[in-house]
């Protein structure tokens, strides 16, 4: 029974550690949902690419190291105990990316990976409309074919950081006869293209990270067509298995945050004594934290042994999502009458960033699909109830 | 593989209607029962050859616990196989009584002729201390014993869970039955602890499993409102909720296995970690299955009460849910500068 790291394992760790330490920014950068943030942001990925370090278990020809999972996560241990700057690629390395791999002619991957991997081109993630969020198939915007491009009409919402992403990966209705999940088409566009007009959306933090995005006859040529014309549902429901799983959300921001959350009641001595139940609910933070980390570790080793994640990532989301938000909840606790204060406000003293990771916490139950459709999941395809 | 040998044997051997027909007898356990356990080397397991043994580890172990806890299994496994048994065979090389009592009796217990009972400061009672053949006793000045069954009274404690069979024992302390002194007692007793805490929360991963399946099967045929209850949406989030617990106390309580395994120094708080969250996911299986089964799953007639019960006890034997935080609690709250994790967490093998 293998539990050690390897030899070349705990040198790749070395590896990363060193460039981290020489590398991450000794400042924490502004809000990625900010245009300076992002801006920041963007310039951490081009630095992460140059090192080598952008998407370490992407094949080399697509600006990867061709690393396997277990490197993947140790990278992210390191990545997160460096403090590194959050990637404002997410939704195009861990989604999108592995989306292409899967399902791109060659040539299509040969043209994004690399720029995604650069950060060069920062993609948006368009599937929710107003009236189309749970029900992700009640997508009503339309891309009709016309000669050797699609011609899109519609909106998308939720899309976020679309204000200054280059890019935006789309599901549209290509059959106008079509109901449903049928007729679906996941296609790339570009945000500067002709009829596309961005709105942002005020968050209740202030911040504007959201979109709507307007197609006003949008001409989007077929080589950005991903999948088969018809096939979208099958292809974004690839990708939602990516935003469940592995990727999107590692073990080692969890844990982090768990590490956090013990300091802060070290550093809080008084909470304790004002509500004595706080130790506990720490302690449990960080036993759930670990819980993933292991849980992850053990889906690695299946899926590098070949096997693959089912309808496991929803028990995965309902996890990590519930885990975030109790562990942020525990720290408003601590943290009393601060918890309110901005980390700006002279009486907050050290209160960090745990009101913005909290408000950004109350969204996980809801993004990536949200936990009673998860339970859904679960329920249908891992325990076999009836539908229904 | 060795789980599907013992799920087939307890499937067939250890069903609901021998669970009934063993708790109106007498004493709540079959011999033949533990000797098709002896003879698929279950009883035996971790104690060396010459023992009788496989000289295998808790890692081999871990599977065939959660089958015996989706069994609800009646039997002594974690206090003689994980608890005493090994206690024993660390004495074996010290040579004197301690020595000749492990060589006597150890290979009865990997034959399934012997089954022992041990007491210890965690639990008010002694469990099976009545089949046991061989107990550990601790005496008033902390030292640690071994006495024959003929040689001690045993007053039953009634308890809940209609299988569990408790014990307090009057006896007398001997030169002759001397194993350990206080000082040696306590190590010996701080290692079986975290042994049987371990058994426990992999037998609660099984117990918790079968709670959610005995609710799923429930659920999907029990039809009201012109469909299967299961089909509404309430009971189908009670009862995800349910799995995901269970699903990720499994990664803990097998680490948990292979860190006993290696000896990792960490190992008590790893245990301490899997208890907690076992204890916690197969409570939340409970009480998710009852109110999934509704009024019929309070009766004594539907077998769910049985698995409920045991999840109950377990919870609280070799140390509750909440202590086992507290362990980690002292270690993690008084250390957590930045350390990087080394080794530990490849679980391949334990699938």
């Amino acid at each position: 029974m293998d539990l050690d790291y390897t030899k070349e394992q705990r040198a790749f760790r070395a590896e990363a550690r060193e460039w981290l330490k020489a590398n991450v920014p000794g400042q924490a950068l502004p809000s990625m949902d900010t245009e300076q943030g992002f801006a920041a942001h963007r310039e951490w990925e081009t630095k992460l690419n140059e090192g080598g370090w952008a998407m370490v278990s992407w094949p080399v020809e697509y600006g990867g190291r061709g690393v396997d999972l277990i490197e993947w996560l140790i990278f992210e241990e390191e990545y997160y105990r460096a403090g590194a700057p959050g990637r404002v690629n997410q939704n195009g390395i861990f989604l999108l990316g592995p989306t292409l791999m899967e399902y791109g002619s060659d040539e299509q991957k040969a043209r994004f990976l690399p720029r995604m991997a650069a950060g060069i081109d920062v993609w948006a993630q368009g599937w929710s409309e107003p009236n189309a969020g749970s029900d992700m198939a009640a997508i009503r915007t339309t891309a009709f074919r016309d000669g050797d491009q699609y011609v899109v009409n519609g909106q998308k919402t939720w899309c976020s950081r679309a204000v200054w992403a280059d890019w935006i990966f789309c599901i549209f209705r290509t059959d106008p006869d079509s109901e449903r999940h049928r007729g679906l088409s996941f296609m790339l566009v570009p945000l500067d293209a002709e009829g596309v007009q961005v709105r942002a959306i005020e968050q209740l933090d202030g911040e504007t990270g959201f979109a709507e995005v307007f197609f006003d006859n949008v001409r989007v040529p077929v080589d950005q067509l991903l999948g088969e014309e018809g096939g979208g549902w099958k292809v974004a429901m690839s990708t939602a298995g990516f935003e469940r799983g592995l990727m999107l959300r590692s073990p080692a921001r969890y844990q982090a945050t768990a590490r956090k959350l013990v300091a802060l009641l070290r550093d809080n001595p008084e909470a304790a004594q004002r509500d004595p139940t706080l130790g506990d609910r720490v302690i449990r933070g960080w036993m759930q934290a670990e819980a993933y980390a292991l849980q992850t570790y053990r889906t690695a080793s299946r899926i590098i042994g070949g096997g693959s994640i089912g309808a496991e990532s929803s028990l995965n989301k309902i996890f990590w999502s519930e885990m975030d938000l109790a562990m942020h909840e525990t720290a408003m606790a601590l943290l009393g009458p601060r918890a309110e204060l901005l980390p700006t406000a002279r009486a907050a003293g050290d209160v960090g960033d745990w009101l913005d990771g909290f408000q950004f916490a109350l969204a996980g139950p809801i993004y990536a699909g949200t936990n009673e459709i998860q339970r859904n999941i679960a329920a249908e395809r891992l325990l076999g109830l009836p539908r229904g | 593989m060795f789980r599907d040998s013992v799920r087939a044997l307890l499937e067939r051997d250890c069903t609901a209607d021998v669970l009934r027909e063993l708790w109106a007898g007498e004493s709540g356990r079959s011999d033949g029962l533990w000797s098709g356990l002896a003879e698929l080397g279950l009883t035996g397991l971790l104690l060396a050859e010459e023992h009788g043994g496989l000289g295998m580890a808790e890692v081999d172990l871990v599977l065939a616990l959660e089958e015996s806890g989706r069994a609800c299994l009646p039997e002594p496994l974690v206090e003689t196989v994980l608890a005493a048994a090994p206690l024993l065979e660390t004495l074996a090389a010290g040579g004197g009584t301690p020595a000749s009592v492990a060589d006597k009796w150890l290979p009865l217990v990997a034959a399934g002729e012997a089954r022992l009972a041990i007491e210890h400061p965690a639990n008010p009672c002694v469990a099976d201390a009545h089949v046991a053949e061989l107990l550990l006793l601790l005496a008033a000045d902390g030292s640690l014993h071994a006495v024959e069954r003929a040689q001690v009274e045993l007053i039953r404690q009634p308890c809940n869970d209609a299988a569990r069979r408790l014990f307090t024992v009057d006896w007398k302390p001997g030169d002759d039955s001397l194993l350990a002194k206080a000082a040696g007692a306590t190590r010996l007793l701080d290692a079986a602890f975290d042994r049987a805490a371990f058994g426990c929360a992999a037998q609660q991963l099984g117990i918790g499993q079968k709670l959610i399946d005995l609710a799923v099967d429930y659920a999907g045929q029990r039809e009201q409102f012109g469909r299967a209850i299961g089909s509404f949406q309430a009971v189908k989030h009670h009862l995800a909720t349910a799995q995901v617990a269970v699903e990720f106390a499994r990664p803990v309580v097998y680490r948990a296995a292979c860190s006993l395994a290696t000896g990792h120094t960490d190992a008590g708080l790893h245990v301490s970690q899997a208890k907690a969250m076992a204890d916690e996911a197969a409570l939340l299986a409970a009480r998710t299955s009852l109110q999934v089964h509704g009024g019929i799953g309070y009766t004594w007639e539907v077998d769910l009460h049985a698995w409920m019960k045991r999840a109950w006890a377990l919870e609280m034997t070799w140390g509750g849910s909440a202590w086992h935080r507290g362990r980690l609690a002292d270690a993690v709250l008084a250390d957590i500068d930045n350390k990087p994790r080394e080794g530990q967490l490849q679980l391949q093998g334990v699938n």
